[in-house]
């Protein structure tokens, strides 16, 4: 993805004004623009989407001619990972409930660093967080997060507590 | 005079039990923010709002400054103990105050410290008392004209006054407006960049994306840096200054505390701009200024003092023009708006308590810094040593929560995540993600003010510079970019920031 450009740095940003700019003046078309004095919903965004579009021209031209540095090594893998995780969380918070959901957020997110393996204090460690975040938010703050979720709701007869 | 009564009304309202609780709770989780490595003040900030939603406003604007100006003590902490400084503000404190702690003055460097902020406090709880009134009630004239160049004034100096990038934050500042627009058109009911998803008519919480652009984001940045942290002293002792020691600190505390007042009442200045600008000025001025960079104790004294005056001040324009100055600031206006106050100059004539409370409280909170964070010097020493990967899925798991209880809806975790990954793109190609927050935040105020300015004078974009003092305004924020773009004022700008 290295760009032949003395500023790829500058050159991306542009590009993403651009097409973030045009996709907005894109979406401003369906809705009523009115007039200067009488403002519909499109006008304050239409004027925005020009001026964006216009900084990313800006950017990109800026980006051919002075020299930037180039872009770092991205880091990837740690980033889908934790964006994995806290999806997996939101994914699963409804069906499985917020004790597997923390369970997954926490496991996932924890195998990105270098440092991770299979530690029996830090599996204690995740036992009692996961039971802090019950106590505290669901049962002493009253957030209406879902101990067990719509799958493990059965179990809710052994444990009605956990309901 | 007003004064006293303001101040009587405040001490009565922060000293209140439940107040001065929260305000305990907030400095100890600002220093302990301070203190931790990789964990910012936005983003601690941005996952304790929706705990306080619950709380009354005043108790809540209290715990989040707390955070704020606690996270001066403890970041200076970790500058002076382990050289990494624990945020941007005490980067400079690092130079000197780590060389004091290897010279076996540890103690005193972060005596030193934490006196020159208790300093800074004090002063500034004074001047916010008696200069804010008269700001609030000046602002209290401006038409919808004065706002809206205002507002653009607010923006173009915290561009120009922040590190990075002119052309990028201004990108970034216009994504953050667009941002702003998204869900119901107050004035039309019309339904703008709602996607068709039922989730984004009520618009996106800010809380939203201040987690994902400043949690989410920066773990996935800081988890490819990783970078050891060693501690170099393990004992503290020795921490009262001798006379010696009082004799070189007190000038430079006091220039420290006047320099970071000023500068911290300008957008986008706040703390970490008034630490350089003294740290700066007292490497011209001191008579010791050989010793600098080797363990000089004014280089301290003089840096802690201004970011404590700067992070403290930033709070003014905030509370009484409803400008956002940082990022803080503007999850502090979001939660105002949360909780059903308008932000703006009205805030101290129709919430006297909460305004003299949160200002008060400061004072309060300063001291309740000086007596927990000396003491509690061991505490602290052993949270600086806590491994990252240890910390950051434990900050991925109250984010989490955070954002669901928001609305109670998956969608803004998934939210979230998205923010994450726009974030450190972004973050890559050097676009910073304060500009976009603080757009994102007065993109709809900005919109209503513009429409009610063209409104009155018929569609006229003159009445902008019509009126003096929004010609005023306007102009101040040409001229800030115009200086900005011209090379030499454009490289004394890099060099402030590169102090070293």
């Amino acid at each position: 993805m290295q760009l032949r450009a003395a500023g790829p740095k500058d050159v991306w940003a542009g590009l993403i004004y651009i097409a973030f700019g045009g996709g907005v003046f894109w979406a401003t078309l369906s809705y009523r623009l009115g007039t200067a004095g009488r403002m519909g919903p499109g006008y304050f965004p239409r004027v925005l989407a020009l001026i964006l579009v216009t900084i990313g021209v800006i950017s990109l031209v800026r980006g051919f001619i002075v020299r930037g540095t180039p872009v770092g090594e991205m880091a990837w893998k740690p980033l889908a990972t934790i964006s994995l995780s806290a999806a997996l969380f939101g994914l699963l918070l409804e069906r499985a409930g917020l004790m597997v959901a923390l369970a997954a957020l926490v496991l996932v997110s924890a195998s990105a660093s270098k440092e991770f393996r299979w530690d029996p204090k830090a599996l204690v460690g995740l036992v009692g967080l996961i039971a802090f975040c019950v106590l505290a938010f669901v049962k002493g703050l009253g957030v209406p997060l879902p101990i067990l979720g719509s799958w493990l709701e059965p179990l809710a007869v052994m444990a009605p507590w956990l309901r | 005079m007003d004064l006293f009564a303001n101040l009587a009304l405040g001490f009565s309202t922060s000293l209140s039990f439940t107040n001065l609780a929260y305000c305990f709770v907030g400095v100890f989780l600002g220093t302990a923010v301070g203190v931790l490595p990789g964990l910012g003040v936005p983003a601690t900030v941005a996952m304790l709002l929706p705990a306080t939603f619950v709380l009354p406003p005043v108790s809540a604007l209290i715990m989040l400054a707390g955070i704020f100006y606690g996270a001066q003590y403890g970041g200076s902490t970790t500058s002076i103990l382990v050289n990494l400084p624990g945020e941007t503000s005490s980067v400079i404190t690092a130079l000197d105050g780590h060389q004091m702690a290897r010279q076996g003055k540890a103690g005193r460097a972060l005596a030193t410290s934490a006196i020159g902020s208790f300093f800074a406090g004090t002063v500034c709880t004074l001047l916010m008392a008696m200069f804010a009134p008269p700001l609030g009630a000046m602002a209290l004239e401006f038409g919808p004209a004065e706002y809206f160049s205002l507002m653009v004034l607010g923006l173009v100096a915290s561009i120009v006054l922040a590190s990075g990038s002119i052309l990028h934050a201004l990108g970034m500042v216009v994504i953050g407006l667009l941002l702003g627009l998204v869900g119901t058109d107050v004035n039309s009911g019309a339904q703008r960049f709602a996607l068709g998803i039922s989730e984004l008519i009520d618009g996106i919480n800010f809380v939203v994306i201040a987690m994902g652009m400043f949690g989410l984001g920066e773990i996935a940045a800081n988890l490819q840096n990783a970078d050891t942290r060693e501690l170099t002293v393990k004992k503290v002792t020795g921490l009262w200054p001798d006379r010696e020691d009082w004799k070189r600190i007190w000038a430079p505390i006091l220039r420290g505390t006047a320099l970071g007042s000023v500068l911290g009442l300008l957008p986008g200045g706040g703390a970490a701009l008034a630490s350089f600008g003294a740290y700066a000025l007292e490497k011209k001025v001191s008579k010791n200024r050989a010793q600098f960079g080797k363990g000089a104790i004014e280089g301290v004294a003089a840096p802690e003092a201004a970011n404590n005056a700067g992070a403290q001040m930033s709070f003014v324009p905030m509370l009484t023009l409803g400008i956002p100055a940082n990022p803080v600031m503007a999850l502090m206006i979001g939660a105002m708006v949360i909780q059903g106050i308008q932000p703006g100059p009205g805030v101290i004539t129709e919430q006297p308590a909460l305004f003299w409370g949160v200002v008060v409280s400061m004072w309060t909170g300063n001291v309740i810094l000086l007596v927990l964070n000396l003491p509690l010097i061991g505490l602290w020493v052993k949270m600086i040593s806590v491994p990252y990967h240890f910390l950051y899925p434990m900050i991925l798991v109250f984010c989490a929560i955070g954002v669901f209880s928001l609305s109670n809806a998956t969608f803004d975790v998934h939210l979230m995540v998205l923010f994450g990954l726009v974030g450190y793109v972004f973050k890559k190609l050097d676009c910073e993600p304060a500009p976009m927050l603080l757009g994102f935040i007065l993109g709809p105020m900005m919109e209503e003010y513009l429409r009610r300015a063209l409104l009155l004078s018929m569609g006229d974009p003159m009445t902008l510079v019509n009126s003096p003092l929004s010609a005023i305004l306007l102009a101040i924020a040409a001229i800030l970019l115009v200086l900005v773009l011209l090379p030499a004022f454009g490289k004394t700008r890099e060099e402030a920031f590169q102090e070293n």
